[in-house]
């Protein structure tokens, strides 16, 4: 088994982790962590493919991954200034279930 | 002069302009009315240049810097492209009228960059012929809609919008897997060369489960629906329009896109299920909507059933080829027209009432004519009532069925045009009654409410229409691939 497979492995891996902690906890902050786990896993994905040629790695999915960290920086940034105003006004960092009137 | 104009880039202009708008308002907040409503003017000019250059032409390629592909990112319009760019802008063009006479000074100053940047994002989704430049502008898409329900500021509003981001993202991470298992398997990035060398191996096939799967989170298919009500009815009424109008429609395009460039030849099975989740989010968008006691939630859930139609025609594309998609595209398109249209009403509504329960609307057919014959002629789109747009898209899909011998689909389609009918005909019934209990009311802008009567009768005139606009969507025969009853690998 090559590096490369076993990032790739480790990557969906943690693509998983992610998307179960994302269902599973009710905390904001958690479900924003868990979807950074979930990007960080489509990361390690891409930059293991980049190494899959013996020779060169290939730039192209580097280029990929910048990109994506860029995105997912100003996500997670919008997604807790959500948080912090949902926590200002109901006092909980959860998402509120019960009848939105 | 003539010749002039037909040498302008108006794809690159198209996604400039709104940008450059956008930013500009952020430097001059006092003047971000004018500003907005320039840049929209612009925009919609683009398109008719676009549009001018495609008829001439044909299909539109740029490649962004003289970069090519593989390695440079690929402008591409043809007429699936320009169509929706088309009813992006006509749309745009009126809730931004709109706009200017709901929202006050200091909201108006948060709403136009916000609503400039989604525009961008939107012209440049349906533009991109770049699988991870698709990513890209999706989560652009996402994170400005999401920004833009955040503006009502409430707890409802709040709710919904971290729902819909949460949502939002993972279904832009399960897009993103796909795009890395693609890049794997063929090195490339770009639509027409991946198009060229899919085959049906394990790897293709969970990009296509993954890439379906974010973007029918993203499209609120029914079960994947659940962000959408919250998100769609607590938000501003002019947001609302463009969210349910424009932003579900863009992650379907970008749906039927990947179908038909990559995915058509090895997923003739995963259409038949499709085809099942349509006809429940039919089924139960459309109940939904007649137990709800506001406007909004009613709206809201009625984009759900809509939804429903589009992915009738991917079942019925297997024999049917051309009709189906030209009618899934013209259901897109008077959706569009008149679902912003309704919103827009329900936005008067609320305004003129201050509320939008269903049972207290106070005789408002006298008080709001204009309003309630928008909401009234939208409705008739919805029902599929000719003369209007709703009618062309659904007789095609009919005639698709029957072509076919799928009545079980053409019953669901004539049962979502009855339930239609009842969730309008629930909210005009009380409009032309008096309620109980009076309540005070404000003054209605005209300017909003003859946008909204000017989308709802576009969506009326859309009938009209479909000999000028059939032959558009085939520019670059996007869905050529497999028109007639081509053979269809399993």
């Amino acid at each position: 088994m090559s590096i490369a497979i076993l990032y790739a492995l480790v990557g969906i891996g943690l693509f998983c982790l992610g998307v179960y902690a994302l269902m599973i906890h009710a905390h904001l902050l958690r479900k924003i962590l868990a979807l950074n786990i979930m990007g960080s896993g489509v990361f390690m994905v891409l930059l293991a493919l980049a190494g899959r040629t013996e020779i060169t790695p290939d730039p192209v999915p580097a280029a990929m991954v910048i990109t994506g960290i860029v995105v997912a920086v100003s996500a997670t940034a919008l997604a807790l200034a959500l948080m912090l105003k949902i926590n200002a006004i109901t006092g909980r960092a959860e998402l509120n279930d019960a009848e939105e009137k | 002069m003539g010749d002039f104009l037909l040498t302008i880039p108006w794809a690159v202009v198209l996604i400039l302009l709104p940008l450059v708008g956008a930013i500009a308002c952020f430097l001059w907040p006092k003047k971000v009315n004018q500003l907005g409503l320039i840049t929209l003017g612009g925009v919609f000019l683009s398109v008719v240049g676009l549009g001018a250059w495609l008829l001439e032409n044909g299909v539109y390629h740029h490649a962004v810097g003289g970069w090519n592909a593989p390695l440079g990112i690929q402008l591409y319009a043809d007429g699936l492209s320009l169509v929706m760019l088309g009813i992006t802008a006509l749309v745009g063009v009126a809730v931004s009228v709109y706009a200017t006479a709901y929202f006050d000074r200091s909201q108006s100053e948060r709403f136009w960059p916000l609503w400039l940047f989604l525009l961008t994002a939107l012209n440049a989704l349906f533009l991109s012929a770049d699988i991870f430049n698709l990513y890209v502008t999706l989560e652009l898409l996402g994170l400005s809609a999401v920004a833009l329900v955040a503006l009502g500021g409430g707890k409802a509003a709040l709710n919904g919008a971290m729902r819909y981001l949460l949502a939002s993202l993972l279904g832009s991470l399960l897009f993103l897997f796909g795009v890395a298992l693609l890049y794997h398997t063929y090195g490339s990035l770009d639509l027409a060369m991946l198009s060229e060398q899919v085959e049906s191996t394990p790897t293709v096939w969970m990009a296509l489960g993954l890439m379906s799967a974010g973007l029918l989170l993203k499209t609120a298919l029914f079960p994947l629906h659940f962000w959408l009500p919250p998100a769609h009815a607590s938000a501003f009424s002019p947001i609302s329009a463009l969210l349910s109008a424009l932003v579900v429609k863009a992650s379907f395009y970008l749906l039927l896109r990947l179908w038909l460039e990559i995915f058509w030849p090895i997923s003739g099975s995963v259409a038949g299920l499709f085809g099942v989740l349509g006809v429940m989010a039919i089924l139960w968008g459309s109940l939904q909507a007649l137990r709800q006691t506001r406007v909004k939630m009613l709206v809201a859930y009625s984009t759900v059933a809509q939804i429903g139609y589009l992915f009738l025609a991917f079942p019925l594309a297997m024999g049917a080829g051309v009709t189906a998609w030209n009618a899934v595209i013209y259901l897109a398109i008077s959706h569009a027209l008149a679902k912003a249209a309704m919103f827009m009403a329900a936005g008067n509504l609320l305004r003129f009432g201050g509320h939008d329960r269903i049972a207290d609307l106070d005789q408002l057919a006298q008080r709001l004519p204009l309003t309630i014959a928008a909401f009234a002629l939208a409705g008739v789109s919805f029902i599929g009532l000719p003369p209007s747009g709703g009618f062309i898209g659904k007789w095609l899909l009919l005639e698709a069925a029957l072509m076919q011998g799928r009545w079980d689909l053409a019953v669901v389609m004539v049962l979502g045009g009855i339930l239609a009918a009842m969730y309008i005909f629930k909210v005009l019934g009380y409009a032309f009654t008096e309620a109980s209990k009076p309540s005070k009311v404000k003054t209605v802008p005209v300017r909003m409410e003859w946008a909204a009567l000017l989308l709802a009768s576009g969506a009326i005139l859309l009938g009209f229409l479909a000999p000028l606009i059939l032959p558009l969507l085939a520019i670059g025969t996007p869905f050529d691939a497999f028109s007639g009853n081509e053979e269809i690998m399993p």
